[in-house]
């Protein structure tokens, strides 16, 4: 057993680090922000020039044939940057579920596109009262022609303003929670009916309202089988979650050194305010909670390629349940530990706690992990 | 014992329900209720509303304008005014300035400031903290020195809330740098449109601005405007922190918010079912109803103690941090509830339902309820100390 990463891993970390260090400084991140969208073209450019982009994916799809464990060493140290762009939406998440589930001719159509940074895709799943159940799909499908006519609301999509095109689950047969009956249809964005209403989300980044009117797409928009698109979607998911968990551990990471090296730094009533014994304990919670959380990505980056869904779904629910917990503590106590200054804009810290906010109800909150996870538990036998 | 109302006590409550109900602006509740910050402008109509019919000052003794009325009375105010939604109005003026004028200011300060409090016609703002005196307020080094019938005042202040929308300032300043460090501070009201004095927006995590940084370079402020005497400041200060006990805890701020994100649960579905049958959502609900039921007996002891003109006991020590912890909670189940609702920041109206759309600015600015007014870590300190003798140099 070891847990060593390779050295072509190593190279890819220490290439996403030194982008942080040089290109994403808190100062220059501020620049994206201020971007429509929170996106920043010339970085989404350098990605696709420094191979990142092509992680994911196969080499025989045009992609570097990287592993999770690669995935995870670039959105850890986009985590401690803050990034913006929409790896985990475009790449992780819908380019993932493309290069799975995706025919030859639609890989063929849209990687090489994705890869090389010229079009963006994203997952529209989310519906107004769906919460985090994938499950929970009220927009229809019906045959139409040859093809499908597809309409429906789909809500709060990551990376739906600066998509190409969206995948999108409907119902092509039963009830509204039933796993069975769901489809994923590729839908371009600018198709007759397809209508985007665009915001900021709080961590910086975007999302969108997805109102689709009898969209008509071709036979050959479905992805993997008629009414079978819950597996794929199901476990394009469970990927994304181990992704998102890794950029939380990062930016738990950051937020924690910069709060321990702020406690060395800060003086109150003479002394460093990191010679208080409540706030040294404090700090210790920290460091522990961002120890055991980066155990939890490992195990969960280690186990989610399991071929058996239950175990998969089970390592990436204790994964989000457990960093999910620490980064609330993380963010708050960041905050708490800065007193005032911890309260602004105009410091990361306060950033950081947003992300981790984000972060704690992403692909499910720590609630619907645990129950996703205890349900699971209890059928196991 | 007995927690029930006295008859007359009753029918107040019913006199200061219908009026809510009667006066309150509806866009005032919507944007209350929602947790949406109100602008300078609406809480000062609404202060004059309440002030019309003698209900502003409500702490404040019948001589300088307030109603005179019982301790018992003025926490049902302030139970039915949370209760309507309409805003607890932050007037450092009133809260604070006010009662520090009644007990230390000279004749012509009360009868000068006080009725322009009252009719709103100062907006104040507290200067104590500075970037390097948070906690430890005593070490606070803006300067006044004496010049003539003059202080020429020199240094800065930070997190001033509403700093902006302020014509006037209460600061602590520094007249001495002999002795012990309490004894060198002064009490200063301060002029805002005063030359050499200058306010730099600071915007907070909830996005908004409500703080900011006030700087002070070489203004000139007359003496009269000393409050106390000269190095009397920090009693000054200490004064006004050991004043209003009876509402820091917030309970009645919280049970709304509680009723509120109650209604929430109810009425937003997930799943096909509303978000209250939701195990774990009722349950984190319950919860902080149970945790809020203790903080609101807690508050009643220290209320039956000030009703009954004794010191508040121990008890009245815990009611900011359990007060806050509370809030915090709340604040953080209004996100949970919202599921990704809670994401859009600072979106157009509709993109989800309206009652989720500031929740996560709500929960972000709360996080600041652990910090200001002395933080949890320094109530804890001083608990240990004073409550529980643990003393040790
Ligand atoms: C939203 C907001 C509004 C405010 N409004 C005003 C205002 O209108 N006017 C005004 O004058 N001030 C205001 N303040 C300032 C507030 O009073 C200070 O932020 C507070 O006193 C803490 O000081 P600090 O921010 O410098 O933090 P610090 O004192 O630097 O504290 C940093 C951390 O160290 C901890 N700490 C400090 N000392 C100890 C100790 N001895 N033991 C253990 N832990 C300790 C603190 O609890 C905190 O967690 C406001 C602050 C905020 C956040």
């Amino acid at each position: 057993m070891h847990f060593n990463l390779s050295d072509e891993q190593k190279l890819i970390r220490n290439a996403v680090d030194k982008f942080i260090r040089n290109d994403y400084s808190f100062d220059a991140r501020k620049k994206v922000l201020a971007l429509e969208n929170g996106f920043s073209p010339e970085h989404w450019r350098q990605f696709a020039d420094m191979g990142w982009l092509g992680i994911p994916f196969s080499e025989d799809q045009g992609g570097l044939g990287g592993g999770v464990v690669d995935i995870v060493q670039v959105m850890e140290a986009f985590g401690t940057g803050m990034v913006l762009e929409p790896y985990l939406s475009a790449i992780v998440l819908a380019g993932g579920l493309i290069a799975r589930g995706g025919s030859a001719a639609q890989q063929e159509a849209l990687l090489p596109a994705l890869i090389g940074g010229e079009k963006l895709l994203a997952v529209a799943y989310t519906e107004r009262e769906s919460r985090f159940n994938p499950a929970d799909v009220q927009t229809r499908a019906e045959k139409s022609g040859d093809g499908y006519l597809i309409s429906g609301e789909k809500a709060v999509v990551l990376g739906a303003p600066t998509a190409d095109a969206l995948i999108v689950s409907a119902r092509t047969g039963g009830g509204r929670l039933d796993t069975q009956g769901i489809s994923l249809f590729l839908v371009d964005s600018k198709a007759p009916g397809v209508e985007i209403t665009g915001y900021r989300t709080m961590d910086g980044g975007c999302a969108g309202n997805v109102r689709l009117n009898k969209v008509q797409v071709g036979a050959d928009a479905l992805i993997g089988g008629e009414g079978a698109g819950f597996a794929l979607l199901d476990e394009a998911v469970d990927h994304a979650t181990v992704a998102a968990c890794a950029d939380a551990l990062g930016a738990m990471q950051s937020a924690m050194r910069k709060t321990v090296e702020y406690l060395k730094t800060r003086k109150q009533f003479g002394v460093p305010i990191g010679s208080f014994q409540a706030l040294q304990h404090r700090a210790v919670d920290l460091f522990t909670a961002v120890e055991a959380c980066r155990s939890m990505v490992l195990m969960a980056s280690l186990k989610v390629t399991d071929k058996d869904p239950v175990a998969r779904r089970m390592a990436v629910s204790a994964a989000k349940q457990f960093v999910g917990e620490k980064a609330r503590l993380v963010a708050q106590q960041a905050v708490q530990m800065h007193g005032g200054i911890g309260m602004t804009e105009e410091l990361d810290i306060g950033h950081y706690f947003r992300r981790l906010t984000m972060f704690c109800a992403q692909f499910g909150t720590t609630d619907y992990h645990l129950k996703r996870y205890a349900d699971l538990m209890a059928a196991a036998a | 014992m007995n927690i029930d109302f006295s008859p007359e006590e009753l029918a107040f409550q019913q006199e200061v329900r219908s009026w809510f109900a009667e006066n309150l602006p509806a866009e005032l509740k919507r944007k209350t209720e929602l947790g949406i910050m109100l602008s300078k402008d609406e809480l000062v109509v609404w202060q004059r509303i309440l002030n019309a019919q003698g209900w502003l000052v409500t702490g404040w003794p019948k001589e300088y304008g307030g109603p005179d009325w019982t301790p018992t009375q003025r926490y049902i105010f302030d139970m039915e005014r949370a209760r309507a939604n309409a805003p607890i109005g932050l007037s450092m003026g009133i809260i604070m300035l006010g009662p520090v004028l009644m007990a230390y200011g000279t004749q012509e300060q009360k009868d000068y400031y006080l009725p322009r409090i009252r009719n709103c016609e100062d907006w104040w703002c507290q200067g104590y903290s500075e970037p390097g005196a948070g906690s430890d307020l005593a070490s606070l080094k803006t300067m006044a020195v004496s010049d003539g019938d003059d202080y020429i005042v020199n240094g800065s202040k930070i997190w001033t809330t509403y700093g902006h929308w302020a014509n006037r300032i209460f600061c602590l300043v520094r007249t001495s740098t002999e002795g012990k460090k309490q004894e060198g501070i002064s009490f200063l009201l301060i002029d805002m449109d005063t030359p050499g004095l200058e306010v730099r927006p600071i915007v907070s995590i909830d996005g908004e601005h409500h703080l900011n940084e006030t700087f002070f370079t070489d203004v000139r402020v007359p003496k009269k405007n000393l409050v106390g005497k000269e190095g009397q400041g920090w009693t000054v200060a200490k004064y006004l922190l050991t004043h209003e006990r009876t509402t820091i805890a917030g309970v009645a701020d919280s049970k709304v918010h509680m009723a509120n994100l109650k209604r929430m649960a109810r009425e937003n579905g997930a799943n096909g079912e509303p978000l209250m049958n939701d195990p774990s959502l009722r349950q984190k609900l319950a919860k902080a109803e149970i945790n809020l039921l203790a903080l609101e007996y807690t508050n009643l002891r220290t209320l039956a103690a000030t009703a009954a003109g004794k010191a508040p006991g121990p008890e009245s020590s815990l009611l900011k941090l359990d007060g806050t912890a509370v809030q915090q909670q709340l604040s953080e189940l209004g996100v949970e509830l919202s599921g990704q609702y809670a994401w859009p920041w600072k979106a157009d109206d509709g993109v989800g339902p309206d009652e989720f759309a500031a929740t996560t600015m709500r929960y972000a600015f709360t996080r600041a309820a652990t910090i200001y007014g002395g933080s949890d870590e320094v109530q804890k300190n001083v608990i240990a100390k004073m409550v529980l003798g643990l003393n040790f140099k």
